[in-house]
């Protein structure tokens, strides 16, 4: 029995859920083309479609044969697929209703939910990719725009590994001075000294630092910055949702009947993608519909990295505007406010905000007038956005991130060893795990390499 | 019709370090057991330096006493100087040296062999192996006789096809004069056994009274002298002194002048010799910017002048070593007794073995020492032990006794050999152990003696009293966790006087033990109620307070690691049917069989990849089996 794996159908949101203006759902299995057979309608049968070609249609459901969406389909037959098994994906308009409504549908017909990763693992059990690999697909199919694809296509090429391969190489050469005086007493080599360790350890563990703290970044790159719009009605959420996922995205799209939702946009600005998600009015409500967008806008601001607080030039400051800075008073650190309908502003009104809040930034989203100011602003709260990619290696996969951190740890505790008076045996041992956690990111065996440099560098023999 | 002798348990090939350790712990065991050496008058000899131990070498000796093995004892009756080295280094790489008696040291072992139980001691060479449908049947002697044998291990060092190099003259021979085991070497291949060919050399030995020790730097034992032996209680003898010296500028220029001379550099040499064991030539050649190199004068023994010359070994010409010797400071006027040699030997590739050090092939058929491409007596003597015991465990129908990494030095040689191979000449370091605070030197019985008295290789007496040295380590750790002393006038003095800094309430000596500038001996001051221990027992419940962090950190990575280990891997595993596999893993997984998922993640060419698939694949195996039980 050659095939162990479990090979039932499987699908999921194959981008990000809310990541891109088109969502791809992908189904993996044996039972792929049977299920899409019954959900999709277009031009001729889907069974009869040849292998490796994308269809235009409409998803239907079935059972109250109510169109879902119109998509895009292709049909990929095994073995030629990134599972290695018959592989059906469905384009279907952004927004992760659409793509859950699909999902629902497919899972109803017997498909299961992949887990998250389940189609690289499919592909890497299959023997389509080795690890490393698998792990740059999962990056590059969670980056969307440019920047971020950039970040994973450089450490495909190896950008990162040339960095850790740099530390790698100190840390083994100080290994080297310190074990061969362990092994080779008899030998007059000049010893090290703790404090050269501790000069070179600390040196490293900067670049550590440096590489940790990008992480952060990396994940925004990846995932997105969440930037909530709230304000009242009327203050133009909409139009600036509208207006700065208009200016940048490839697909519009408006799903009817979520208003009191929260829409979600994803925007793409310089480079750095943004999820806008738009919330319905924060003002107190009896309507019970209301009352659930209300509770769903609170939840959503507790989530975003960024707020934008929306004033109107026109109106000015009102209750409902205190009102809602009250409910948000505890995110006040991420909020921006931006004052739109500068076109139609009314002098006193727009003073009397400026006094209440010091710092605004004046729009008009009907004049495309300070559009560029307010972009600049969102970039900045990407944390270190200055970061130029270009130059600046960046750390986006978690596993990475987690073996740094324990080689930091491990170097820590070499330095509380050193200055607590240890002796080298020991101290070289935190070294050397902090080596072995960067030899798991780079694929190298520490041992061998430091007994390879103590023959290289020192001369010993009988 | 060859004469045919009556049957033994276990046949051991060879009395070298490996061999004479085997043969031991198989008679021990209560197997009835036999020994062939080609010359009874050079049984555990040492054909290259005289001592035993060093870094991780010293370790090894101290497992193998600890398991119930002999080479320990034996260095105790016949070392003339010992050494701690690493004292101040830490306590993980503190290791044991000593200068050997080389004669003494072969006729205490040969009398050892001589009185064992179950033992027969015998001369011949033998030529031939005798295996019949893969299992192994038993040996043939040059004189055409037959040995059956249930198992045979195979500790033949170096001489297999043994050719010695000296210069531009080459020819057959085994080391210090011996002659080499050709025979033998054919005859493994005809069983379809793969040989590689490594290579050793050995430096010059000099008559002591031509030498000027004035122009060099003495180097004394130490006193007391630690025992290797957990048995031996007190060594107190004379030591003789070993000497230190430097090459020349002019030691350099000759060696330089004549490099086209030395086989090494003209081809004559074929076998990979060790990277850690360069002969001078290649110390000048690869390290041309140093300007002396350290040479060590080291006695052989009592009853003899002739001294060895550690870090001078060379393959040169006669005349060449005459002036490159003659250039050195003291030994101007050396009167050399023996020329310095390279010597090239046949091999097996350790990856044909089990960790059991039993052939994955023929069955019953075990090897151990050089002949496995490890270099040293003490790695020798180590798989031979090993060996030794899983030959008689086989022969019980019981499992093997394999020690993992985490357990002893012998275990990470092992592993290393049979699990990664080895292009060179395989030599133990510290520095190859993962686990090395937990593989000391010192708490060796506490690894090993339960182990050791388990298969029948430690005495209930010497159990007993293990027992009871651990206890009272026990209890003096756990007296001094609870005692606190106040900070007394006494006591702020004893600090000051430490450099440590003062206490304002109360501390636990255990606690003030852990500062580093405060020794297990020096609380003596200030604790009147301490027992006087035993200096091993005292140092013990130093080390263990001492680094008591670091020491249960790794043991918390031991068992990280045991986990992977523990993850046993079906014999009948077919990695041809696992989809996934990259054909490099396949092939590598299929010829080295790993016995655990850890051993397969430690094959080189299987990557972490391959042990996530090889995972998912087991997991599956088993979640089926169940399924078909139920």
């Amino acid at each position: 029995m050659a095939n162990i794996q479990d090979t039932d159908t499987i699908a999921a949101v194959a981008s990000a859920i809310g990541n891109a203006g088109i969502s791809i759902i992908r189904i993996s299995g044996s039972e792929a083309f049977n299920v899409a057979t019954k959900i999709f309608k277009g031009k001729g049968n889907f069974n009869e479609y040849s292998s490796h070609t994308i269809r235009y249609g409409k998803i239907i459901d079935p059972d109250t044969n109510e169109i879902i969406d119109e998509v895009l389909i292709s049909k990929m037959a095994a073995p030629k697929t990134y599972t290695t098994e018959d592989v059906v994906e469905i384009n279907c308009h952004g927004g992760f209703i659409t793509a859950k409504r699909i999902l629902d549908l497919l899972l109803r017909l017997g498909v299961r939910p992949a887990e998250a990763g389940e189609f690289t693992k499919r592909a890497f059990i299959n023997g389509r990719i080795d690890l490393v690999q698998a792990e740059a697909i999962a990056d590059l199919i969670g980056s969307i725009t440019e920047k971020s694809s950039k970040v994973a296509v450089t450490q495909l090429e190896g950008r990162l590994s040339q960095i850790l391969q740099r530390i790698r190489k100190s840390l083994v050469e100080i290994l080297a001075e310190i074990e061969v005086n362990l092994d080779y007493p008899e030998y007059d080599f000049e010893e090290v000294t703790i404090n050269q360790c501790v000069q070179i350890i600390n040196g490293i563990i900067g670049e550590l630092k440096n590489l940790i703290e990008s992480f952060d970044y990396g994940k925004v790159l990846r995932e997105g910055l969440n930037v909530a719009i709230i304000g009242k009605p009327n203050a133009g959420k909409s139009s600036l949702l509208n207006r700065l996922s208009g200016k940048n995205r490839a697909i519009v799209t408006d799903i009817p009947g979520t208003t009191r939702d929260v829409l979600e946009e994803y925007v793409n600005i310089q480079g750095v993608p943004i999820k806008l998600l738009d919330t319905a009015g924060l003002r107190e409500t009896s309507d019970v519909v209301e009352k659930i967008g209300v509770e769903k806008a609170l939840e959503v601001i507790d989530l975003a990295d960024l707020i934008l607080f929306v004033l109107d030039a026109h109106t000015g400051f009102e209750k409902e505007d205190s009102d809602i800075l009250e409910k948000v008073e505890d995110y006040y650190s991420k909020i921006l406010f931006v004052v739109n309908k500068t076109d139609k502003a009314d002098e006193e009104k727009l003073k009397e905000i400026k006094i209440k809040i010091p710092e605004i930034i004046e729009i008009s989203v009907l004049e495309d007038y300070g559009i560029d100011v307010l972009e600049k602003s969102i970039l900045q709260y990407v944390n270190k956005a200055e970061i130029d990619t270009d130059n600046q290696i960046i750390i986006t996969n978690a596993r990475h991130k987690k073996l740094l951190v324990e080689a930091l740890d491990c170097l820590k505790s070499a330095l509380s060893a050193a200055e607590a008076g240890m002796t080298l045996d020991l101290i070289s041992m935190d070294i050397k795990n902090a080596a072995e956690k960067i030899g798991f990111i780079t694929g190298h065996e520490i041992t061998e390499e430091v007994i390879m440099n103590i023959f290289e560098r020192f001369c010993i023999g009988k | 019709m060859s004469f045919v002798h009556e049957p033994y348990d276990v046949i051991v090939v060879g009395a070298g370090h490996a061999g004479c350790e085997a043969a031991l712990a198989a008679a021990r065991m209560g197997a009835k057991t036999a020994i062939f050496t080609m010359n009874l008058d050079s049984i555990a000899n040492m054909p290259c330096n005289p001592n035993i131990g060093g870094t991780a070498k010293g370790h090894l000796v101290r497992e193998i006493d600890a398991l119930g093995g002999e080479m320990g004892k034996c260095a105790d009756k016949t070392l003339i100087q010992s050494r701690t080295l690493n004292t101040a280094k830490g306590p993980a790489v503190y290791s044991l040296r000593a200068q050997i008696d080389r004669r003494s040291y072969q006729q205490v072992m040969k009398h050892t062999l001589e009185c064992q139980e179950n033992l027969h001691l015998c001369q011949a060479e033998i030529v031939d192996l005798v295996i019949r449908n893969n299992k192994i049947e038993g040996v043939k002697t040059h004189i055409g006789s037959f040995f059956p044998a249930r198992t045979v291990i195979l500790t033949t060092g170096t001489f297999l096809k043994g050719r010695i190099i000296i210069g531009d003259v080459s020819y057959d021979a085994g080391p210090d004069g011996l002659l080499p085991a050709n025979s033998l070497s054919e005859s493994l291949k005809r069983h379809g056994i793969e040989l590689m060919r490594f290579k050793t050399g050995t430096p010059a030995r000099i008559n002591r009274r031509s030498i000027d020790f004035s122009k060099m730097i003495e180097q004394p034992g130490d006193d007391p002298i630690v025992p290797f032996s957990f048995e031996t209680e007190k060594i107190e003898r004379e030591q003789i002194s070993c000497y230190l010296l430097y090459s020349t500028e002019d030691t350099h220029r000759i060696v330089r002048e004549n490099l086209h001379r030395s086989p090494l550099y003209s081809g004559t040499i074929e076998g990979i010799g060790p990277r850690y064991c360069p002969s001078f030539e290649d110390k000048i050649v690869k390290f041309a910017d140093k300007k002396q190199h350290q040479i060590f004068i080291e006695p052989m023994g009592l009853d003899t002048e002739e001294v060895y010359l550690q870090g001078f070994s060379t393959s040169m010409p006669e005349d060449v070593q005459h002036a490159m010797i003659k250039s050195l400071p003291g030994l101007e006027n050396a009167q050399i007794m023996r020329y310095a040699y390279a010597i090239e030997y046949d091999c097996l590739n350790p990856t044909d073995l089990k960790l059991s050090l039993e052939f994955k092939k023929i069955d019953g058929l075990f090897s151990a020492g050089q002949i496995n491409g490890s270099s040293g007596y003490e790695e020798a003597a180590a798989q031979g032990l090993m060996a030794g015991i899983n030959a008689v465990l086989k022969i019980r129908g019981e499992d093997p006794l394999i020690l993992d990494r985490s357990q002893a030095y012998i275990g990470v040689l092992i592993d290393d050999l049979v699990t990664k191979g080895t292009n060179e000449p395989y030599r133990m370091m510290t520095s190859r152990a993962e686990y090395r605070l937990h593989l000391r030197q010192d708490n060796a019985d506490a690894r090993l003696t339960p182990i050791g008295y388990k298969i029948g290789l430690i005495s209930e007496e010497r159990y007993r009293k293990f027992i009871k040295k651990q206890e009272a380590i026990k209890n003096e750790i756990e007296r001094l966790r609870k005692k606190t002393v106040p900070p007394s006038v006494k006591v702020i003095e004893f600090l000051d006087k430490y450099n440590s800094s003062r206490i304002k309430s109360g501390i636990k000596l255990y606690d003030l033990l852990k500062r580093p500038e405060i020794t297990y001996s020096s609380l003596k001051e200030i604790d009147n109620e301490m027992p006087d221990l035993p200096k091993v027992i005292a140092d013990e419940v130093s080390i263990l307070i001492k680094y008591e962090g670091y020491i249960a950190k790794q043991m918390q990575q031991i068992e990280q690691f045991k986990k992977m280990e523990e993850k046993m891997i079906p014999e009948d595993i077919n990695y041809d049917e696992i989809q996934g596999l990259r054909i490099e893993a396949k092939q590598k997984l299929a010829k080295l069989r790993p016995r655990s998922l850890g051993q397969a993640s430690r094959i080189s060419g299987v990557s972490p990849a391959d042990i996530s698939v090889l995972i998912i694949y087991l997991n599956a195996r088993s979640r089926r089996s169940k399924r078909n039980e139920g």
